[in-house]
């Protein structure tokens, strides 16, 4: 098949996240239902899924789900994983034969921990060796695709409705305290497994309803610190920049987006002085990681979800509240399909980060 | 006649409103099905739930009543009937409008009543009850928008950036104080009493299907904008 740089395929997305504040463990049956009745919003070219909470019996090890195109590419990968980590578990990830979903590659899942010594050699903390090697595998290795990365999570994806990649995935036999899903309708790519959302790096998760303009001012930028874009997918470029803003500059979520989703000069001139002063060193710091062109997204993290529409507002966004369950989704059928009764619904502003936590903070 | 929606598409749902020979038409359990009564005229429509984006587009005539929230691009292209909404209204709603008239009982979303125009009698209004977001009547080129912010008395009841583009048509807030950032080619005047005969059937309308003093909305102070067509717009898009 064509992938991307030699094809473009012109073309609207549907997400939808569901979180659970007590960190009560709720199946996937629920993000299959509410992504469902998006149908309409996607096209068959991808569907996919993020869980929080799936894993609580590995959940000190990196949870690392790969694609495989051959038997090949996963002896190299396995030989790789097998010098730089203790793998403490592997196996094939569970599917089921599902009619909406053809040309399956091999997907393996592997629970990792990094080899002490290995980790002491590259004077790296935990977290960017991993992310080091993830990095490593999805460029140089063939044929090898890690699609999800973090510890006590897991990413699910494939090429079709995201229903059938559901059923494909078997997720109503897991339970996780928080799930994203996205149903895709490519726009400037071809659908193939790896280009399906969410995208993963360690614990974030992005799903994107949208068509950022600025996809390559941000790549050439977010590639100066050592990420490699490898998909064309402007998703995966927001995904790089929150890990980037959070994990290695330390930036909260609400910075981050003030940085990505910047206010107006117009409407930051009309703020009080300190909010003025700190959005103007946002935005001026790091000017190149705005993001502009319609998005809606859904970040999945340890012990948390962000929902963010782009500072116009060109994409939909809905978010219920009922007890301690938030729904955040492309339309508010997706919401009442699973929660007839909810206690709040609103639509956010543009701009307008909103960010929910486990009750005492993240796990 | 009365539909059940729940697990219907909305080609088969459209189908059997358009084929109906009656003219009265209850959706109930609705959830999320596009397109709505989508150019049809003659009918009262009913749906109880939450109908999906484009409810009403190109409609030319009906009576559609919502209890529920309606979602993105109500009314797009419209251009003859009245929608009421029992609740909120999202984005874009009005779209492109050219006849008819929307009532939203709560809040209304981005971009509401974007490139609405008008031409002879064809004079679209939208009358929203509480607040709307940024870009209200963006490109503005007719009709009659107007907002009573009965929900909050002290701010503007709109988001940033109201009146972006216009270049016809009025908008109408009931408020104290204006929008702080209006384009330089928008003129806000207090509403005179001209003003207020012109919109009173509106209000009276919205009162009579939504509850409310009308009274008091008609007593409180409106503020009226018009383009200066003198300064027109001239910019592609807003300065960022």
């Amino acid at each position: 098949m064509l992938k991307e740089g030699e094809i473009r395929i012109p073309s609207g997305c549907a997400i939808s996240g569901i979180f659970s504040k007590s960190g009560k463990r709720i199946s996937g049956e629920s993000i299959i239902k509410s992504i469902a009745t998006m149908h309409d919003r996607s096209n068959g070219l991808g569907g996919g899924f993020a869980a929080y909470g799936i894993y609580p019996e590995y959940k000190d090890y990196y949870a690392f789900h790969i694609f495989y195109d051959g038997n090949i590419s996963k002896k190299e990968c396995e030989e790789f994983l097998e010098r730089h980590f203790d793998i403490i578990n592997l196996s094939k990830i569970p599917t089921r034969k599902t009619p909406g979903i053809t040309d399956v590659p091999l997907i393996w899942r592997y629970f990792v921990t990094p080899l002490p010594t290995k980790l002491n050699e590259s004077q790296l903390d935990e977290k960017e060796f991993v992310a080091r090697c993830v990095m490593k595998i999805n460029t140089k290795i063939n044929g090898a695709y890690v699609f999800s990365s973090g510890k006590n999570m897991g990413v699910f994806k494939a090429v079709g409705y995201p229903e059938d990649v559901g059923e494909f995935y078997r997720l109503s036999e897991y339970e996780g305290y928080s799930w994203t899903a996205h149903g895709r309708y490519p726009t400037n790519t071809p659908g193939w497994w790896g280009g399906a959302h969410p995208f993963a790096l360690l614990d974030y998760s992005v799903v994107h309803n949208g068509e950022i303009s600025s996809y390559d001012a941000n790549r050439r930028s977010i590639e100066m610190y050592g990420y490699k874009c490898t998909l064309q997918t402007d998703t995966e470029v927001i995904t790089y920049i929150i890990d980037y803003l959070n994990r290695k500059i330390g930036l909260n979520l609400e910075e981050i987006s003030a940085v990505v989703a910047a206010p107006f000069w117009q409407v930051i001139d009309r703020m009080p002085k300190e909010e003025k002063e700190k959005y103007t060193y946002l935005r001026s710091a790091f000017a190149s990681l705005l993001i502009t062109g319609p998005f809606s997204i859904l970040v999945g993290f340890d012990g948390g979800m962000m929902a963010l529409n782009d500072r116009l507002k060109l994409r939909s966004m809905v978010v219920g509240e009922k007890d301690d369950m938030v729904y955040m989704a492309s339309e508010e059928c997706a919401i009442r399909v699973i929660e007839q009764n909810l206690d709040k619904v609103w639509s956010p502003q543009g701009g307008e980060a909103v960010i929910v936590t486990l009750n005492g903070g993240a796990k | 006649m009365d539909i059940n929606a729940k697990d219907l598409h909305f080609k088969e749902l459209n189908e059997r409103i358009k084929n109906s020979p009656e003219k009265d038409i209850v959706i109930n359990e609705c959830n999320g099905q596009r397109y709505i009564g989508s150019g049809q005229k003659g009918k009262n429509i009913t749906i109880n739930g939450v109908p999906g984006n484009a409810l009403g587009s190109y409609l030319d005539g009906c009576i559609i009543r919502v209890h529920g929230n309606a979602q993105d691009a109500t009314g797009d292209t419209m251009n003859d009937g009245t929608i009421y909404i029992h609740g909120n209204s999202g984005d874009a709603c009005g779209y492109a409008m050219r006849g008819g008239k929307i009532f939203i009982r709560d809040n209304a979303g981005y971009r509401t009543g974007i490139h609405m125009k008008q031409y002879k009698d064809k004079r679209p209004v939208i009358v929203i009850g509480g607040s709307v977001g940024s870009f209200l009547g963006e490109y503005l080129a007719g009709g009659i928008i107007v907002v009573l912010g009965l929900n909050s008395e002290e701010t503007p009841s709109v988001g940033n950036f109201c009146g972006t583009g216009m270049h016809g048509g009025k908008i109408y807030l009931r408020t104290n104080q204006l929008p702080q950032d209006l384009p330089k080619q928008v003129i806000a005047k207090e509403a005179t009493a001209e003003d207020m005969e012109e919109i009173k059937e509106y209000i009276e309308e919205f009162c009579q299907e939504f509850g409310g003093n009308k009274e008091n909305i008609l007593n409180s102070n409106f503020f009226c904008l018009i383009p200066d067509t003198k300064n027109p717009y001239k910019q592609m898009y807003t300065y960022n």
